[in-house]
């Protein structure tokens, strides 16, 4: 399955200063579906190259860490279970508080 | 070098009567403000550090607008969905902004320009000259003053017929509700966590819409919260991020620009809500990149049924409010003073003084200098190798090449060459020197208080940034 993958506010410097990427993923071996809990563990493995601790706690992303799914916050699609189709932009942001 | 001295004198006696007449114009205001306290207004609309609703007098058309505010503010009102309403709504509101820095400068500008009947500002800090490439609202004459003061004295000169309010106090949680009670709307501009979570529970407990905005390095984020029924701060962001994932302007640098678009977008916000004209940007985000170009607004979620301040079952009161602790909640300051860490032993490190005595003395060593390799650009130490703490670990055998250097050099044993580490401020040689030690370097030692110690003790030359 095709996706894009965003990166933004300083988490792209977990995965080589690169914003955006151009991914295929497949639903694991047995499942129909891709979840974002599927992506994240993904992401974990393949993406992420330092402080997966700035990028992660438990099986979510950190606190203070949107993820937006089509330009939508994943708390409105089901967050973990947020079901991805082919094509989708899954956007990884970290809130910034400076000014 | 005789022509130097009487222009020198020239300009002293300029100085002088420049100084004389400001003091002269300084006491004729403080007269007019005094015998305007002496006037009963209407809806005491005036009185000391109260910010209520300015009050309009009514004119012949019936809308309020004098004379001059009608040519002073007549783009607004050849606006058809502006107009005549709109503007006498800002006209009559009240906004507060907290922070008076990058996010806060084109804020107020806009604010004051555009006839906001009261604005409002809340900072402590003083002006600093690395403030200037982006807090445009301030001026080199102002460096050293409090910021509030800059400020305000920016937007008089810009409209002198509406009020501004000076807080020159650091917000916290036993002034915040006193303060932000006197205003319509808030914009939050300020640079710290703690202070994002205090200023939209104060918001929530006060019934305020927020006017949310921030900057770093490159990006931009925007959004308003507690609008109508719409999420507040702590929906989106029910527990703090880890402090490590906390980065400051003053760390990582910000491109002076982004946080001007990004202050200019919250002035635009405050004044759509203040005039009631519009869609403010509640229930979605504006994430902006510098880089690319790119402005995406995303849809966010709404109000948290069980939010811990905002939602159904809260019982988050002023007094709750009051009594929170939001440094020990975010586990970070309110102030953004430098972290200040003591990890190591005191016969582990020296102090930049000592360094330099061993320096003049010809004393055998090898200087690493751990920050990232952009600010080694900056400015560095002569003859300092530069081995970011990120690649330490990777890099060792530079380390041990130029101790044998050294020695070679120098004519001692290895044993007799010192390893000294530096930083910016003191904190990151300590990590290095922490997994010097463990890999068997065990005479490393740290520069305390780094360059800027160099900087404040050795070498008052030397640039700090």
């Amino acid at each position: 399955m095709q996706l894009t993958l965003e990166f933004g506010g300083g988490l792209e410097l977990l995965c080589e200063s690169v914003k955006i990427h151009s991914v295929n993923v497949d639903p694991q071996v047995g499942e129909e579906k891709l979840t974002m809990k599927d992506l994240l563990s993904w992401v974990r493995a393949n993406l992420i190259k330092e402080r997966p601790e700035m990028f992660m706690k438990g099986d979510s992303v950190r606190p203070g860490v949107l993820v937006l799914v089509n330009d939508c916050d994943w708390e409105l699609s089901g967050q973990l279970d947020t079901t991805l189709e082919e094509k989708d932009v899954i956007v990884f942001i970290s809130t910034l508080h400076g000014g | 070098m005789e022509s130097n001295g009487e222009d020198a004198s020239r300009i002293l006696r300029e100085i002088e009567t420049l100084k004389a007449a400001k003091a002269d114009i300084e006491h004729r205001i403080s007269v007019l403000e005094a015998r305007l306290r002496d006037i009963p207004l209407p809806n005491d609309a005036i009185s000391g550090v109260s910010c209520s609703s300015m009050s309009i007098a009514d004119s012949a058309a019936g809308h309020g607008l004098s004379p001059d505010m009608i040519y002073r503010y007549s783009r607004h009102l050849l606006l058809p969905s502006f107009g005549v309403q709109g503007q006498s709504s800002l006209l009559k509101s009240s906004i507060l902004v907290v922070g008076a820095g990058g996010l806060g400068a084109p804020a107020l500008l806009y604010l004051a320009a555009c006839g906001v009947g009261c604005i409002g500002t809340v900072d402590h800090d003083v002006v600093e000259l690395n403030n200037l490439h982006r807090q445009i609202i301030h001026t080199e004459a102002y460096v050293g003053q409090p910021k509030v003061q800059s400020a305000a004295a920016a937007c008089r000169s810009i409209n002198s017929t509406i009020q501004i309010v000076e807080h020159k106090e650091a917000l916290c949680t036993s002034n915040a509700l006193e303060i932000l009670s006197k205003y319509d709307l808030v914009i939050d501009a300020t640079d710290n966590v703690p202070s994002r979570y205090m200023i939209s529970d104060c918001c929530v407990v006060l019934g305020k819409p927020l006017v949310s905005g921030a900057a770093l390095g490159l990006e931009g984020q925007l959004t308003v919260y507690n609008y109508k029924g719409g999420p507040c701060y702590r929906c989106l962001f029910p527990t703090p991020p880890p402090t490590t994932a906390c980065q400051r302007c003053s760390d990582s640098g910000v491109l002076g620009v982004v946080p001007g678009i990004i202050g200019c977008l919250q002035a635009l916000e405050a004044i759509k809500i203040a005039s009631a004209v519009g869609e403010p940007l509640s229930g979605r985000m504006l994430l902006f990149d510098a880089l690319s170009a790119r402005i995406r607004i995303v849809k966010i979620r709404g109000r948290l049924s069980q939010c811990e301040v905002c939602g159904e079952n809260a019982t988050f009161t002023q007094q709750k409010f009051q009594d929170f602790d939001y440094e020990k909640f975010t586990r970070s300051p309110l102030s953004t003073t430098p972290l200040k860490l003591n990890l190591l032993p005191a016969d582990s490190r020296i102090t930049s003084k000592e360094y330099n005595d061993r320096l003049v003395n010809g004393e055998a060593h090898v200087l690493v200098d751990v920050r990232p390799s952009h600010h080694f650009n900056i400015v560095s130490l002569p003859k300092s190798l530069n081995i970011p703490l990120s690649s330490l670990e990777t890099r060792m055998s530079e380390i041990s090449s130029a101790l044998k250097e050294e020695e070679e050099q120098k004519g001692s044993n290895h044993s007799g060459t010192s390893i000294y580490v530096v930083c910016r401020r003191g904190n990151d040689s300590q990590r290095a020197v922490e997994y010097l030690h463990k890999i068997g370097f065990t005479s490393a030692k740290d520069i305390i208080g780094g360059l800027e110690s160099w900087a404040h003790d050795v070498d008052p030359n030397f640039p700090t940034y």
